[in-house]
């Protein structure tokens, strides 16, 4: 039997945004502690860890979110965990959240003025004391807004965990359309619930780069 | 321990490189088709009319907030129930034109607005033809300016274009689901598959550095 596009079928589309949103801050707090660990690497001095920070950033950006995703859920079973959509989705985009943000947030470290950098240096401060009370304070204000700009990103990118089988807002709408056969419907209003979710962000993104460009622009 | 098996992958290597070469190709086709948008809806944003304004605006507020695959889904299921039927390459297409489209306003629209009036002049005045003024003092610096956006979104747009494969376009990574619903040897098809996009891409950077090189570069002497 055909059901009818109505207020469950609405409902029950309207709370797949949890999964969306959970899977998002997941995907965002891991990346912001992965993405941490990468641009400290690749503003690092030791070469080794520049090294592995850019060919993880290389890799991440160089090759499909949907194949990331794949490989992640198709080789749980490798190792030998049963394949389940929930963790494969949530390492991958946690992982190509890190090398996004550690790429992002290397050019907001080396956004600080070089003199910082060279003064912390020359009262032979650490690596670690530089870091920590001199430079990323500073880079912390350059980062926020494209950081932001990020997170509409990722939101954006979770609904690609609909095609390994997890169910948030994409694949919700997927049930639905198929349940009722009103697809235009459906698929809109997923749409309007995905726009619902970026477009206050992206506005808050743009309004503090500008905010920020008129605050250093003399 | 679970035993590799990339035979079947590479007796069937030649099903994946006829789908990424319709990759390179739809992403060609996708960026020069997204160009055009591209002008127009920059043209349309600087024109000073009103209504062009917000409806430029409306199309890229849209496009940039809901994910690429909304719009696919919508562009194959959504819109057939209007009358508007295309099959799966079509569909493919058109979402990457749209979606790179509302990317791309923004990038030529500061392509338009780094170009320095004054400079315009300035070559009028010395004598220079207006093909001279277009080519030289408007086209050049501007695209220089832009290149590197252009191309970095290009690399996004091939990547992104993965997914096109859940409509059964008949690109590379679809060429990969037909073989593992043949071999179930899933996990070694899409890592053979991440690795053709990463030298994909790869390849496509040091061909646009290259091209930036010999295109773009300024004039050292004459």
């Amino acid at each position: 039997m055909i059901r009818d596009y109505g207020l469950n079928e609405f409902f029950f589309i309207a709370t797949a945004i949890q999964w969306t949103l959970a899977l998002s801050l997941i995907a965002f707090g891991g990346g912001i502690l992965g993405g941490l660990i990468i641009a400290l690497m690749r503003v690092a001095d030791a070469k080794p860890f520049r090294w592995f920070a850019l060919g993880f950033i290389r890799f991440f950006q160089g090759t499909p979110l949907l194949m990331q995703l794949f490989v992640a859920y198709f080789g749980m079973a490798i190792i030998g965990l049963p394949t389940n959509p929930w963790i494969a989705a949530a390492v991958a985009l946690t992982l190509h959240a890190s090398a996004f943000l550690g790429e992002i947030w290397r050019g907001c470290i080396e956004a600080v003025p070089a003199g910082q950098r060279e003064a912390s240096t020359a009262l032979s401060f650490s690596y670690w004391v530089r870091m920590r009370y001199v430079i990323l304070p500073q880079a912390a204000r350059i980062a926020v807004a494209p950081t932001t700009g990020f997170l509409v990103q990722l939101i954006k990118a979770t609904s690609l965990a609909s095609i390994i089988g997890f169910t948030e807002l994409t694949r919700a709408g997927q049930i639905i359309s198929n349940a009722t056969f009103k697809p235009f419907i459906v698929i809109s209003t997923v749409a309007v619930f995905y726009f619902l979710l970026c477009w206050p962000l992206s506005l808050l993104a743009s309004r503090m780069e500008q905010r920020f460009s008129r605050a250093t622009t003399r | 321990m679970y035993d590799f098996n990339f035979a079947p992958v590479f007796a069937s290597f030649d099903a994946l490189l006829t789908g990424a070469w319709f990759t390179v190709q739809m992403s060609c086709a996708a960026m020069v088709l997204g160009l055009i948008v591209s002008i127009a809806g920059a043209a349309a944003k600087t024109s000073g009319v009103r209504v062009l304004i917000a409806l430029t605006n409306v199309y890229i507020e849209i496009i940039r907030n809901t994910p690429f695959l909304v719009q696919i889904y919508f562009i194959f299921f959504g819109l057939p129930a209007l009358g508007v039927r295309f099959d799966p390459n079509e569909a493919a297409l058109l979402a990457l034109v749209v979606n790179f489209g509302a990317y791309g306003i923004e990038i030529v629209r500061a392509g338009i607005e780094s170009i320095n009036k004054g400079q315009i002049e300035a070559a009028l005045a010395i004598g220079m033809s207006r093909l001279q003024v277009l080519r030289y003092v408007i086209l050049k610096p501007a695209l220089r300016t832009i290149y590197p956006a252009l191309t970095s979104q290009f690399i996004y747009l091939m990547l992104g274009s993965s997914v096109v494969s859940v409509i059964s376009a008949t690109d590379l990574t679809a060429a990969g689901n037909d073989l593992n619903s043949v071999t179930f040897a899933s996990f070694e098809i899409y890592l053979v598959i991440m690795a053709m996009y990463l030298v994909m891409s790869l390849l496509f950077s040091a061909l646009f550095v290259l091209i930036q090189r010999q295109v773009f570069s300024y004039p050292v002497s004459r």
